[in-house]
């Protein structure tokens, strides 16, 4: 199935599952003084979905993706103010409700997800932009009776030839009444003064003084807090609750059994946790009971051995290029649980009434959580108002909605607004794990060292069948980075074999880019070993027809100085094209011992057009720390159905003194914007891996790359 | 409406200079005072064990971890959250972070901000590692180390001609 297929039934999913269209718009302070402000019904106008001019010649941006960090209340700003000829800086920008004005065709849904928001927001906020901009003139000149043709828009005014001027504030009113033009021009390239500027962040201001409005910020009158008991083994059930000794603590107004556990309400947070640990609860454990480690390998394994997949690349004859190859390399590696381990552990805040939710969260998926929130509630779709706020870390664990129906049942189970929080505990022990995965893979050369066979067969849960069912065929999520192998070979195959491994698994931040490139940067490796070739010969010999792809990768080999390490250090290399954006990173590390430790990582960058070269620089550099946490120490072990990791002290992830130096070069293009939230993440696992067997001569073909 | 009998004595803090008495229980974690009973909503819940800093406040100009100090423990003391370390974002750690756009996704950076505010009390120009050394207790899982590491140093540079308040 194509990803336009699949998308399809996303979107068809989505469509007749709820949509609606209903919320007023709710302002999300980015700098103010927290609190909750509704937008004032002010005279001046909507000119699209995404553009409102007050009379007092104000601007609010809609803006319809969710802000975890990777800077769309910049970006998507960025995109409407240059074609409507006004500076960023005083822009006041509000999280989107549902809508469909507002779903991204790419995901097929109001989805922040596949780095693709600019990618989505390009041509459509330029075009909105450009004409509720001539759609202000109209109006103008209509005041006037002049010419449209007379009068231009600059810096929230309009002027006529005779100098007469009005404010965009003046005609925003009659500007939205009149109907939308059809032929508006773009500006060309040349002329743009905001696109391509490493503008200031908006959000950064509330985000140094405290006032930044996170989900586990909201305040609303009246509100109660609750803490969340869930069964200690992964997708257990409630048996019995014996809430006497909480339900008579301090704050506690109710002890419940929701569908996602126990939950205790009280007047202050810290009085439901204590409450919440002193209710006795038996948990059936169901299916799970002796899930591990263990288990699932051999779950994968069996089916490995079982299946051949179904293919979702086939270029020749794989096989037989393999059975008449001179000399073959095989290898099987394999992936581990991750944690996505947001900074903000989950929390969702609702107020339910009989007419109505109003649901505060910070969601990826705010149509999904609309639906999700009225089934708890018993509400139609329409009836929910959901409220975008800040996103502390995405991730990808926020696509999920696990943790909205437990906060639904309560408000509506007490009559109040109820903010439920997840402990660290709670976020690491039921989290939607990346999931595991064992991939098998197969080079053919022939007589003079030529590859002229690649197999790989991917056996993974699917994603995509848990979250947006069904999907017919290939799930085109576990085959990213595979299917667009880049380099030339006559004989290609890749094909996926759909194993669920008893738990939930979810998107996590460059999804399966991070477990192919991998496999296939650490084989291409591991290929050059046996053909007695450089790794970075063998790569660039393949790549005469990918001139993105070569030029990232001979960037990346200068400016890291390829083959020419200080005393004691080694390099490796890897090369991905994910989200329509191409990098190469070399990783410089040591090995002393056991102990592999990273000194640098050198990345080139080829992401076509940069809306803000300030953001995407900081994506590519946080998603190389992303991946680092995850190549050196990301591991979920599950031991009797339970996770064993429970916080920080056990689930390491990367702090500042162990910060390599991170060196970003992006590369000038003119080709359409290509996501930079997550690809970065893929390549550090096999650079490192590949610098590891140039110091050692071990291969490591299992994540957290460990020696010994 | 449900109102338990207090049998706890208040406790007299002072936080961002006011002084003022909680009614809470002495086990709540400081960060929950500061969180839901005096709304200080910029001081953030991470791990809840002193592990990861994003509840970093200074306590008599020391950065501590919020989440695991009992208020009932405090009596006397004087707390700055990240609302009392300036007036209008003034302070130059938060002109500093401004400069450099530091943040991205925002949640770890008022524990950052704190955590480096009490390093520059005590060692006004930190080296590298005296910043590594000083903030090692705070996680950024979005990796905004590098840029944290630049403003620090700038913040000092900058407190040499503004003092801080």
């Amino acid at each position: 199935m194509s990803a336009a297929e699949q998308s399809l039934n996303r979107r068809e999913f989505l469509t007749t599952a709820a949509l609606s269209c209903g919320g007023l718009v709710i302002s999300l302070s980015l700098t103010g003084c927290g609190g909750r402000t509704t937008s004032k019904p002010a005279a001046g106008g909507q000119l699209n979905a995404w553009l409102k001019i007050g009379a007092d010649n104000g601007i609010t941006v809609i803006v319809d993706r969710s802000e975890m960090g990777q800077g769309v209340y910049t970006a998507l700003p960025m995109l409407l103010a240059e074609e409507l000829a006004v500076d960023l800086n005083s822009i006041a920008v509000v999280a989107a409700p549902v809508g469909d004005a507002y779903i991204n065709p790419g995901n097929g849904g109001q989805i922040t997800g596949t780095s693709n928001s600019v990618q989505d927001a390009w041509e459509k906020l330029r075009l909105a932009a450009a004409q509720a901009r001539t759609m202000l003139i109209a109006a103008a000149a209509l005041q006037w009776q002049v010419d449209p043709a007379e009068c231009r828009a600059s810096q929230r005014s309009i002027v006529n030839a005779r100098g007469q001027s009005l404010t965009y504030g003046d005609v925003a009113e009659a500007a939205a009444r009149l109907p939308v033009p059809k032929d508006v021009k773009l500006k060309a390239p040349a002329d743009w003064q905001i696109i391509g500027r490493p503008l200031p962040r908006l959000d950064t201001p509330g985000k140094v003084d405290g006032s930044a409005e996170f989900g586990i910020d909201v305040k609303l009158p009246g509100m109660l807090h609750a803490a969340l008991a869930q069964s200690p083994v992964l997708g257990g059930k409630v048996k019995t609750v014996d809430a006497a000794a909480a339900a008579t603590m301090p704050g506690v107004r109710k002890v419940m059994a929701t569908s996602s556990g126990v939950v205790v309400i009280a007047d202050h947070f810290w009085q439901a946790l204590k409450a919440r640990d002193a209710v006795k609860i038996t948990w059936d454990p169901g299916p799970n009971a002796k899930l591990d480690n263990a288990a699932i390998r051999a779950l994968l394994a069996r089916a490995a051995a079982a299946d051949p997949g179904l293919s979702a690349r086939a270029d020749g004859d794989a096989a037989g290029a393999l059975k008449s190859a001179r000399k073959v390399v095989n290898a099987v590696y394999e992936l581990p649980l991750l944690a996505h381990a947001t900074m903000e552990p989950m929390n969702c805040t609702a107020d339910v009434r009989a007419d109505g939710c109003d649901l505060y969260v910070g969601t990826q998926v705010q149509q999904v959580a609309q639906i999700t929130a009225a089934t708890a509630a018993g509400l139609k779709p329409a009836q929910v108002r959901v409220h975008t706020t800040l996103l502390g870390g995405g991730f990808g664990r926020r696509l999920d909605v696990d943790f909205i129906p437990a906060a639904v049942e309560a408000s509506k189970a007490v009559g109040a607004p109820v903010k439920l929080i997840w402990t660290r505990e709670d976020d690491m022990t039921h989290d939607t794990y990346r999931p595991p995965a064992r991939e098998a893979i197969s080079a053919g050369l022939d007589a003079s060292g030529r590859l002229v066979a690649l197999q790989l067969h991917i056996v993974e849960p699917s994603i995509t069948a848990r979250m947006f069912p069904p999907v017919k065929g290939v799930d085109d999520s576990t085959v990213e980075a595979a299917v667009n192998y880049p380099y030339d070979v006559p004989n290609v195959a890749v094909n996926w074999t759909r194993q669920e491994v008893g738990i939930d698994v979810g998107y996590m931040r460059s999804v399966s880019h991070a477990l192919n490139c991998f496999v296939i940067e650490s084989f291409m490796d591991e290929v050059a070993a046996a053909a007695g070739r450089n790794p970075l010969e063998l790569r660039s010999g393949l790549l005469d027809k990918k001139p993105r792809h070569q030029r990232v990768l001979k960037l990346a080999a200068e400016r890291a100085g390829w083959g020419d390490a200080p005393k004691g250090r080694h390099q490796g290399i890897a090369l991905m094209e994910g989200y329509t954006t191409h990098l190469a990173q070399v990783a410089e590390v040591s090995v002393e011992g056991r102990e592999i430790r990273v000194h640098r990582i050198v990345c080139v960058v080829d992401c076509g057009r940069m809306v803000n070269p300030a953001i995407v620089q900081s994506q590519i550099e946080g998603g190389i720390v992303f991946g680092l946490s995850a190549a050196l120490w990301g591991e979920i072990t599950i031991k009797d159905g339970e996770v064993q990791q429970t916080n920080f002290n056990n689930y390491r992830v990367l702090r500042a003194p162990e910060l390599p130096s991170i060196d970003v070069h992006l590369i000038e293009s003119d080709e359409a914007p290509g996501g930079i939230g997550e690809p970065s993440v893929a390549l550090v696992a096999p650079a490192i891996a590949n610098a590891v067997f140039a110091a050692t001569g071990k291969r490591l073909r299992s994540l957290p790359l460990r020696l010994g | 409406m449900h109102q338990a009998k207090r049998e706890y004595d208040l406790t007299i803090i002072t936080v961002n200079e006011t002084a003022l008495n909680v009614d809470a229980a002495p086990d709540t974690p400081l960060l929950w005072v500061l969180r839901d009973h005096l709304g200080l909503t910029g001081t953030k819940f991470g791990c809840g064990k002193a592990l990861c800093g994003a509840c970093t406040v200074l306590m008599d100009g020391s950065a501590v971890r919020s989440c695991s100090l009992p208020v009932g423990s405090l009596a006397g003391r004087s707390v700055t959250t990240i609302e009392g370390l300036s007036k209008n974002r003034s302070h130059p750690l938060q002109l500093a972070w401004i400069e450099g756009d530091v943040p991205q996704c925002g949640y770890c950076q008022s524990g950052q901000i704190m955590a480096a505010a009490a390093l520059l009390r005590r060692t006004p120009e930190p080296s590298d590692a005296d910043i590594d050394a000083a903030m090692a207790g705070n996680i950024c899982r979005c990796g905004t180390y590098s840029r944290i590491r630049r403003a620090v140093h700038r913040a000092a540079a900058l407190m040499k001609t503004v003092p801080a308040s």
